[in-house]
């Protein structure tokens, strides 16, 4: 890294401001499918991301080719777009303030273990998981990742951060006849993933779990289809995780609420006017921004744009405070926000992201939450998804569902899906779990952008209750 | 940069050890972006990508990595080699893999598409004109993509294309806007300022006041795109040898005969179209055509080099995810200036939005209208309609209630870029239904 910090002290051009942010991205997954190990996939992403500011005028270039010739090609493609651009921008890009921070940030140590001990560990857990001629697909992997980051600017900022990933999944699919059900480890897109090392395994409850579900994906070969109907409904952690992202995250990134996005991901449902009175949700809901939460999957020192970062109400006792929104989509906007301009590699510009987004534990136990119900129906692990673009209707499907009646856990029921409107949703949230239902989820996967990107984010959640709401299942 | 992927190749024989065998593929591209909001411009840049994967291989054991490469010979070939014994020390620690299968006949190919692209600065200065006094919105996307493959046993291919795509939504307001896009590997001033009048047009139906209809089924007309989005959820799974064999195919009730399609349906996969290179990451080579649905009944799937062995079967091109990524919908009858008079009563679907799959078995998807989705009352558009979420079999959709297909087909190119530019994309026709259902 300090090779390339030279270079960019050599490279500096006479402009309003000029930034680099090099990537260094190591990454290794190790994936058993039926306890055959699958091809390694072993990558390494390093690149940069120069961007000039000037005349009011933004360009950016990003290249593979970290030599001298090659960051100052790119220089060149950056300085061509900011003279371009110049008076045909969104904003007066000169008149954005730009963070001079020195720091550096270290996610928590990772101790990974060797190679083959991982392999071992992943068969182990394959294995365990295949007692069944019915258990027609089973998988166990586990992802591990590290990175570098440095982001150095005219504005004098330089900030080196780096990260350690570990990302555990197990899957498992059941079938008899057409009827076919699959469980997982925090759903099909990781979301146990976490920053650390082998700690994640036991936090995730990985092991041991290769059997869990596959008994899991059995009973619910034989399950009856989750019934049609209004009725109270207890979201896990598990599948509040994609709730919180898709109908809270997306809608409060200011950058939607600015129209970037209308050609792609959509816009928002929230208006600018909304924030500091809209009631959001009932008194019970509190979200917010966290960056500070070390273990989770999307924790950091500085944004890509070497905005500080730091724990933020997003909505307090139901009422709507801040957006999603970095520096520049703050001073377009006019409005405080947070520290979220990210992006998902060297070679592509940085965006609103939600990063963090988190629901604060409430005061009832699971049991409470249960006792309270008279009909209702409990459902955990996200796997299926889709919301309109201004992320208002919503409806998701679990891969779980288990019935509530008179204030007791009763049958499962396969294909639990329900349906909802964001803006009026949260309003019906009646109970927040406590410490002991929360877990800290995440996925790798968030998509955005255009050119397309795709982000790691956390979502920390309990358990919480909502009352009435459409629920129904699979077809006979 | 053939001529640099091909001294990489020959450089890389050269490392192996008798017993070892390499295979290569490069992935690379030169790329300008451009995106605007309000038609002004957002976020204007460059990238220059390449990315190698590299595989060895001894016996049945192998290991593979993937890295950035800078481009210049003297620099990348010192990772190379480095790579190469990264990739040795890993393969003691690797059980052998009864699923391995590699393409030991060599098969090579050079596909170099024809192009012609003017400066990108001069193709923006006719889009901020023509998008004067409205509210656009879209990413101008332009460039080179390269695509190599190379194998110790001399294999050698080659794809590389220069295209322009420009995805653009002119908004009316809130959520309602008229999507449009100009793709190809040329760049006709006029033919994209018909494009946008045409959009600039259709605009004016959005000032009208919107209607919200009740739940229910409603007669329905899907564009091309909108009809894509459907057909593309079967590549999620669907259509993976993999995953019907595995029972978790979509289609698994249409392979055992459960379940039908109407005997309209025909659909392939068809590299003959140029949408994407003839060979793919391992080097198999892709046969012309792969026929997936005939007259409504399942009739292949995409089968990778893995599922071959694992299953006893002979591979035919697919990726490792088992996607199709030319798929090709056969046209039917009906003549795009009759649409709206066949359509009578009903909801005109210009664009699909954010599928899903909410009953997998019986491939009900569930997903959202976007942008110019109109009610439509004899045969006139009277109104927007605001956004409705479709929950619907498609072996409804495209099974009973499919009345007719257009006679027009469109072609549409795979424009996501996450990671890098995709290639691929689908042809595919319109189709009108005898009703469609519609949940909130």
């Amino acid at each position: 890294m300090e090779a390339l910090r030279s270079l960019f002290r050599e490279l500096m051009p006479a402009v309003d401001f000029f930034s680099m942010r090099v990537v260094d991205d190591r990454s290794e997954e190790l994936l058993v499918r039926q306890n055959v190990l699958q091809p390694l996939r072993n990558a390494r992403s390093h690149g940069a991301m120069l961007t000039v500011i000037h005349d009011g005028g933004y360009g950016y270039a990003a290249t593979s080719d970290l030599s001298r010739n090659g960051l100052n090609t790119a220089l060149q493609h950056a300085l061509h777009w900011a003279r371009l651009s110049a008076g045909k921008t969104v904003t007066n890009f000169s008149k954005i303030p730009q963070a001079a921070i020195i720091g550096q940030y270290q996610s928590p140590a990772a101790s990974i273990l060797p190679r083959k001990d991982l392999i071992a560990l992943i068969m182990q857990e394959s294995a365990a998981s295949h007692f069944s001629d019915k258990i027609v697909d089973w998988s166990a992997s586990i992802g591990v990742t590290h990175t570098e980051q440095l982001f150095i600017s005219s504005a004098g900022a330089d900030i080196h951060q780096q990260f350690n990933y570990l990302i555990p999944n197990l899957s498992v699919t059941a079938n008899e006849g057409s009827e076919t059900q699959t469980r997982s480890l925090g759903g099909q897109y990781n979301g146990f993933c976490r920053q650390g090392g082998m700690e994640v395994l036991q936090q995730s409850g990985f092991y041991g779990a290769g059997k869990r579900i596959a008994e899991e994906a059995l009973a619910l070969l034989h399950a009856a289809n989750c019934p049609s109907g209004r009725m109270d409904l207890l979201l896990m952690p598990e599948q509040m995780m994609l709730q919180i992202h898709e109908s809270i995250g997306h809608p409060l990134e200011l950058d939607r609420i600015l129209g970037d996005e209308r050609n792609f991901a959509g816009t928002s449902f929230v208006t600018p006017e909304m924030f500091g009175h809209f009631q959001y949700g009932s008194e019970l809901l509190n979200v917010t921004y966290d960056p500070s939460r070390a273990e989770q999957f999307a924790s950091f020192g500085w944004d890509d744009d070497g905005s500080t970062a730091e724990k933020t109400w997003i909505i307090k006792n139901g009422i709507l405070e801040k957006p999603l929104g970095s520096a520049l989509s703050q001073t377009r906007a006019g409005m405080a926000g947070v520290a979220n301009s990210r992006a998902c590699d060297w070679n592509r510009p940085a965006i609103d992201r939600m990063a963090n987004l988190n629901i604060e534990a409430g005061s009832s136990s699971l049991d409470e939450m249960i006792a309270s119900v008279e009909y209702g129906v409990l459902m955990n692990t996200n796997v299926s998804w889709s919301i309109d673009d201004s992320r208002n209707k919503f409806q998701f499907g679990c891969e779980y569902g288990q019935m509530i009646r008179n204030g007791k856990l009763q049958e499962l029921v396969k294909n639990p899906n329900y349906r909802g409107i964001s803006e009026s949703f949260w309003r019906s949230l009646k109970m927040v779990g406590d410490v002991s239902t929360l877990a800290v989820m995440g996925t790798p996967f968030c998509g955005k952008g255009e050119p397309s990107q795709v982000i790691r984010v956390g979502h920390a959640s309990p358990a919480c209750l909502f009352d009435q709401v459409e629920v129904f299942g699979g077809e006979a | 940069m053939q001529d640099y992927f091909l001294s990489l190749a020959a450089h890389i024989e050269t490392q192996l050890a008798a017993n070892e065998v390499s295979t290569t593929w490069l992935s690379a591209e030169s790329s300008d972006f451009v995106r605007f909001n309000r038609s002004a411009i957002r976020q204007p840049g460059h990238v220059l990508q390449l990315i190698l994967n590299l595989q060895l291989i001894k016996g049945q054991t192998h290991a593979a990595m993937s890295f950035n490469l800078s481009g210049e010979t003297e620099m990348d070939l010192p990772r190379i080699n480095a790579a190469i014994e990264d990739l040795r020390t890993q393969l003691p620690d690797l059980p052998a893999d009864p699923h391995l299968m590699i393409a030991a006949e060599v098969n090579n190919s050079v596909q170099i598409l024809p192009s012609s692209l003017p400066p990108v600065s001069a193709i923006l200065e006719q889009i901020l004109a023509a998008a004067n006094g409205v509210d656009m919105v879209g990413l101008l996307t332009t460039g080179t993509q390269y695509r190599g493959f190379a194998n110790s046993y001399g294999q050698r291919n080659w794809y590389e294309t220069s295209n322009i795509n420009f995805d653009w939504s002119l908004f009316h307001s809130t959520d309602k806007a008229v999507k449009s896009n100009y793709a190809g590997f040329h760049w006709d001033e006029a033919e994209f300022l018909k494009k946008f009048a045409d959009a600039r047009q259709k605009l004016a139906l959005l000032a009208r006041p919107p209607v919200t209809v009740a739940a229910g089924n409603y007669r329905a007309y899907l564009s091309p795109t909108a009809l894509n989005e459907l057909i593309m959820m079967l590549n999620w799974g669907g259509l993976s040898e993999k995953s019907l064999r595995t029972r978790h195919s979509c289609l698994r009730r249409l392979q055992s005969g459960e379940a039908s399609m109407h005997a309209m349906v025909d659909i392939c996969e068809d590299s003959r179209a140029g949408l994407e290179p003839g060979f793919q990451a391992q080097g198999f080579i892709k046969p012309d055509v792969i026929p997936l649905i005939q007259a409504g009944k399942l009739s292949g799937s995409m089968i990778s080099p893995r599922s071959a062995k694992e299953f006893g079967l002979i591979a035919n091109g697919a990726p490792d995810d088992e996607s199709a990524k030319s798929l090709i919908m056969r046209a039917g009858t009906l003549a795009n200036a009759d649409i709206l008079k066949e359509l009578g009563t009903g909801i005109y679907i210009s664009n699909l939005w954010y599928l899903n799959f909410s009953d997998r078995a019986t491939c009900r998807i569930t997903g959202m209208t976007r942008f110019a989705t109109f009610w439509v009352e004899n045969g006139e558009i009277k109104a927007p309609l605001n956004v409705m979420r479709f929950d619907d079999s498609l072996f409804r959709i495209l099974g009973d209630n499919l009345l007719k297909l257009t006679q027009e087909t469109e072609v549409i190119m795979d424009d996501r870029s996450y990671g890098e530019r995709h290639t691929g994309g689908a042809v595919v026709p319109g189709a009108l239904l005898k009703e469609m259902y519609f949940a909130l």
